[in-house]
């Protein structure tokens, strides 16, 4: 179903109607948890790690420290947590009620793929939105930071924000941005893998939607520790 | 255990002039065969009222004439063409000379009934001009054109099985399967559908299945007509001899054809299991 999803796009019919409105359902509908959970994620890794650094005189490096670990980690891996969450349960439960109500069957008979109608717009649309709420959240998380370095490391804005920029090398970027790319794959392929499986009507609509939240979740973690051992392994050759 | 046989006007014409054939399907899942060489033809313009306990395999069947279920073994063939030898892209262009009413009516909820209705119309690319008066025209056969823009969810049960049987229509297809159309609906309402199956008979010949566990929607078909001149329902077989209105039974039983016959032969028969239905 995966790679159906992606050979969908290359072919027509094409449903770009439905991919915006899937993008504003996904990217739009996700924005108020993004922000409020990558502003606090930000403000709460410099209140980690600034009382260590306070031990060693080193606060200055408060910046690097956050602006790395949001760039690379928790930018990517807490968005896609939480559009996990949010979407491929969302996802899941919207397709297993169609196909309980004998709404994708009716699409089929009247002539429609339903993966092209369904799968397809919501994978792209996910895989679209996802590195722009990542990049969101990252910047949401920095402006966290930098709030409470100020208040309570008593840190320069000018000189976390600084040090935040300088840091950061594209490399960082990139492994941030395809992390991003991944994880919008796993959890919308998840959540329309488990919809359109659904077994046991609304029953079995719950229980996919529980498993959507679940296999996405677990899969993304598990797909960091991989994509972050290549990077690194990547940063050496290179 | 035999096949009650028919002496059916129809048994006369050949297969390949059939709308609808099948021939030895099987179908079965986890549990085992449903369908068990479920073997019949429904001719250009006639109804074949499907009957059968709950599980005995009526909507398969349904599917199965749709190409929405692939048959382990056998043949179906439908408006002359061989369906299992299609590959999925080209079901799905041949499904939308098909309707199907889905026993529920399976409508988008997300979408009003003039969406609903014109979807099929839009997949096929059809401009807005034509869409229009096509949505209009079908939401007006079925005496539901001031719902245009209401969801579903506002509309009651008999409401969206109408518009269901307009989504069906929308296409002018040949062939319209209905899924129990009729199930859990009041008296009256079932009989606003089975009056609308008629005019959609009697006035453009369409083929029909119909799977349904009323005895009385299959009698009731087979009883009266639709007269287009006059736009009324008349007891009697249709004057019209150029398109007489055939309706058939089949009962399934076991997965196999166990009666096949018209409505008088349905009468007369004293075998128990068929009694049943009749009381």
């Amino acid at each position: 179903m995966s790679a159906q999803s992606i050979s969908n796009l290359f072919t027509r019919p094409r449903y770009g109607q439905d991919t915006l409105q899937q993008m504003d359902d996904i990217g739009v509908g996700s924005l108020p948890i993004v922000l409020l959970s990558g502003f606090f994620i930000g403000a709460v890794m410099v209140l980690q790690t600034g009382t260590q650094f306070e031990r060693f005189g080193q606060v200055s490096l408060t910046g690097d420290i956050v602006s790395l670990a949001l760039v690379r980690e928790l930018g990517p891996t807490i968005t896609g947590l939480l559009v996990a969450g949010r979407c491929a349960s969302g996802i899941a439960s919207e397709l297993g009620s169609m196909l309980v109500t004998e709404q994708v069957d009716a699409m089929r008979a009247m002539g429609t793929d339903p993966s092209r109608k369904l799968v397809s717009p919501r994978v792209f649309a996910t895989l679209l939105v996802m590195p722009l709420l990542t990049a969101i959240s990252v910047f949401i998380g920095l402006i966290g930071g930098m709030v409470a370095s100020v208040f309570s490391l008593r840190l320069s804005a000018t000189t976390f924000w600084q040090r935040a920029i300088a840091i950061l090398e594209f490399s960082d970027l990139m492994q941030g941005f395809s992390k991003s790319i991944v994880f919008a794959f796993i959890l919308s392929t998840v959540g329309c893998y488990q919809g359109l499986n659904v077994r046991g009507g609304t029953q079995g609509v719950g229980r996919a939607t529980t498993q959507a939240v679940v296999v996405s979740s677990v899969m993304i973690i598990v797909a960091d520790t991989f994509l972050t051992r290549l990077a690194l392994y990547l940063a050496d050759k290179l | 255990m035999d096949s009650l046989s028919s002496s059916s006007v129809t048994a006369l014409r050949s297969d390949s002039e059939a709308a609808i054939h099948f021939s030895d399907v099987w179908l079965g899942f986890d549990e085992g065969p449903i369908l068990r060489g479920l073997s019949f033809s429904a001719q250009p313009g006639e109804t074949l009222v499907l009957l059968g306990e709950t599980g005995s395999g009526k909507t398969l069947t349904l599917k199965l004439a749709t190409g929405l279920l692939r048959p382990d073994r056998g043949a179906v063939h439908v408006l002359g063409q061989d369906l299992f030898s299609k590959s999925e892209e080209e079901l799905l262009r041949f499904r939308r000379q098909v309707g199907f009413v889905f026993q529920e009516g399976a409508l988008f909820d997300s979408l009003t009934v003039g969406e609903n209705v014109a979807y099929c119309l839009e997949e096929a690319g059809a401009s807005e001009e034509e869409i229009t008066p096509r949505v209009q025209e079908v939401l007006r056969f079925v005496e539901l054109e001031h719902t245009l823009d209401q969801l579903p969810s506002e509309l009651s049960g008999g409401m969206r099985r109408r518009v269901a049987i307009a989504r069906a229509l929308i296409t002018r297809p040949p062939i319209v399967l209905y899924d129990s159309a009729t199930a859990g609906l009041d008296p009256i309402t079932s009989q606003a559908i089975i009056i609308l199956i008629l005019r959609l008979r009697d006035a453009y010949g369409v083929t029909s299945l119909m799977a349904t566990q009323r005895l009385q929607d299959g009698f009731a078909l087979a009883n009266f007509h639709f007269d287009p001149k006059t736009r009324t329902v008349r007891r009697g077989a249709s004057a019209d001899s150029a398109r007489p209105a055939i309706t058939r039974f089949l009962v399934l039983r076991e997965g196999r054809v166990y009666f096949e016959g018209g409505p008088e032969e349905l009468l007369k028969v004293s075998d128990p299991y068929l009694q049943r239905f009749l009381i």
